[in-house]
């Protein structure tokens, strides 16, 4: 009765019956809400479709969430490289209390997030009233709306970047150094080589975020339309306006960005998974 | 070079942890001194009349009970799908993989109009649950929706590589001393994965309590009843009542913080369980 094999092995109804209930699973909670994003958008024919995002003030959104993606990924970027850097080739005290700090903005909420740069430069925060002297707003205008950004997707990049650059080590740099090659020339020519692809898979996450950032965006924006509306956020006030085609026509383009994130991000893994078949998947 | 730092020829070093730690400052840490600063402005009884106020309560209790709820029908159905996904073949398998993700990668706000659609009374799902006389968006079960989406990744993310290098031959070696199929899971395969299992309850416990975008559109946001501590934070923000949202904010990031010390001590339990994998 109990053979090896039947220890090892699932029958072939359990393991269908397992399958089907996890593609439920999914389907229920992924396919189906993903679907209905597109199907409400076009419920009411391709043309209110289109009118919907040919509106000034969509147009104004998706301007402002592609400046605060660009600002958000390209910081980001100059750190997380900074950071692994850092990290990665040198040995240092403190170095898991300093990860571990890069990492904190992903365990804070958004909302609070947003929250922390009201407090520092609201009016009534630290910097608010020397900064309405000087005329400069931050609060309820574009820069906290970049900082906002910058802030949520903080880690991606450095988080990506830091376990791939300790695995590679510090020989081959070490070795163009012998060389004579100066501290550029072995970032251009040996490092960037290396970390080219876990840095892009690092870009693809940080901008999907950056892109569909809402609690922390929403409560530093002020909800100017046409001028602190970001995507997200201007769905929301049609969807609040009972405006279900328009906001769902917006939607619709963020569900098809996250579709392309979702298959750069496969083709990537599976990229480095050949180069490298013993690497750890993500 | 400092004595903190062991020498290395490589250059940088002090460009770019001098970069870091002022960009860290700058970016992350002296925002959220100062959200510190601000509440310690509120006298503690101050402090202790806005966190224990019964609106205040009563989100906890929601956001908590929501999060948990939420956290465990994903340790359970995620590790439904790592196990599939791991040691199943199937047509369309790289495709459901890859889809794992999609709360990751889906904006929180198209979620929570998403799912609302989907649940509401005249929505796909939504109609055939009237019937059997369960509403689901604008009630607390709605959250517990929102909320199993999002969190939805982590188990799966977290249970997957463990249970690829659970070894065949333990297996092998369990069912030639005569376990039965039932007994190789119980004591052989289940031991080896639970920190990973617990690992991601714990994230997506943790990242269920700070969502908003996703659950305020199918909360319906009824204060007492379906209003989620994120929502009563901007609340109160709407209603210029600083010293009250930085208040809850402070209590929220003593939480978080408190999780994460969690869910890093589990994965170091993690670590040590599979010999440093």
């Amino acid at each position: 009765m109990n053979s090896p094999r039947n220890a090892t092995t699932d029958p072939p109804v359990v393991r269908w019956l397992l399958i089907a209930a996890a593609l439920g699973f999914l389907g229920l909670f992924l396919v189906v809400p993903m679907a209905s994003v597109f199907v409400e958008a076009f419920r009411k024919g391709f043309k209110l479709y289109l009118a919907a995002l040919r509106d000034p003030m969509a147009w104004a959104a998706i301007r402002l969430t592609l400046i605060a993606a660009i600002c958000a990924v390209v910081s980001n970027v100059v750190f997380g490289v900074a950071a692994a850097w850092a990290i990665a080739k040198f040995d240092f005290r403190g170095k898991n209390i300093l990860i571990t700090l890069i990492d904190l903005p992903f365990s804070v909420s958004p909302v609070v997030s947003g929250l922390v740069y009201v407090l520092l430069f609201g009016l009534q925060g630290w910097l608010g009233p020397w900064l309405n002297d000087h005329d400069l707003q931050i609060i309820f205008a574009v820069p906290g709306i970049v900082l906002a950004t910058i802030f949520v997707t903080f880690p991606f990049v450095a988080r990506e970047l830091i376990p791939l650059m300790q695995a590679q080590g510090t020989e081959e740099e070490v070795a163009a150094v012998s060389l004579g090659a100066n501290g550029w020339q072995i970032f251009w020519r040996v490092t960037v080589p290396n970390i080219k692809w876990g840095l892009l898979y690092g870009v693809i996450l940080c901008n999907a975020r950056a892109m569909g950032e809402f609690g922390a965006v929403s409560v530093v924006s002020g909800h100017i339309r046409g001028q602190t509306n970001t995507m997200p956020l201007h769905i929301e006030v049609l969807y609040n306006e009972y405006n279900f085609v328009a906001a769902f026509a917006v939607a619709s383009l963020l569900a098809l960005l996250t579709l392309v994130t979702l298959a750069a991000k496969t083709a990537v893994e599976w990229r480095v998974h050949r180069e490298n078949p013993t690497a750890p998947r993500h | 070079m400092p004595r903190w730092k062991q020498h290395s020829v490589l250059p940088g070093f002090g460009l770019t942890m001098g970069f870091t730690l002022l960009y860290l400052g700058l970016i992350v840490l002296l925002p959220l001194s100062a959200a510190a600063v601000k509440s310690a402005a509120l006298s503690w009884p101050d402090f202790w009349r806005v966190v224990s106020s019964p609106r205040a309560v009563a989100s906890y209790r929601l956001s908590f009970g929501a999060s948990a709820i939420a956290a465990a029908i994903n340790a359970v159905f995620g590790l439904l799908v790592a196990w599939v996904l791991v040691r199943y073949r199937f047509p369309g398998r790289r495709v459901v993989d890859a889809l794992v993700d999609l709360p990751f990668a889906l904006p929180t706000a198209v979620a929570g109009i998403a799912l609302t659609a989907v649940f509401a009374s005249t929505g796909w799902i939504g109609r055939y649950l009237e019937v059997l006389g369960i509403k689901v968006a604008f009630t607390p079960l709605g959250v517990v929706v929102a909320l199993t989406f999002i969190g939805l990744p982590f188990v799966v993310r977290t249970v997957q590589p463990v249970l690829q290098d659970v070894s065949a031959e333990l297996e092998e070696a369990a069912a030639s001393l005569g376990a039965t199929r039932r007994q190789t899971f119980t004591k052989v395969i289940l031991p080896s994965i639970w920190p990973a299992l617990l690992t991601g309850f714990a994230l997506s416990f943790a990242r269920a309590i700070g969502e908003y975008g996703s659950v305020v559109f199918i909360s319906g946001n009824m204060p007492l009843k379906t209003e989620i501590t994120p929502l009563l934070i901007i609340t109160k923000l709407e209603q210029y009542d600083y010293a009250g949202a930085t208040a809850i904010a402070v209590a929220m990031l003593a939480v978080s913080f408190a999780l994460l010390l969690v869910i890093n001590l589990l994965q170091a339990w993690n670590h040590r369980r599979n010999g440093g994998v």
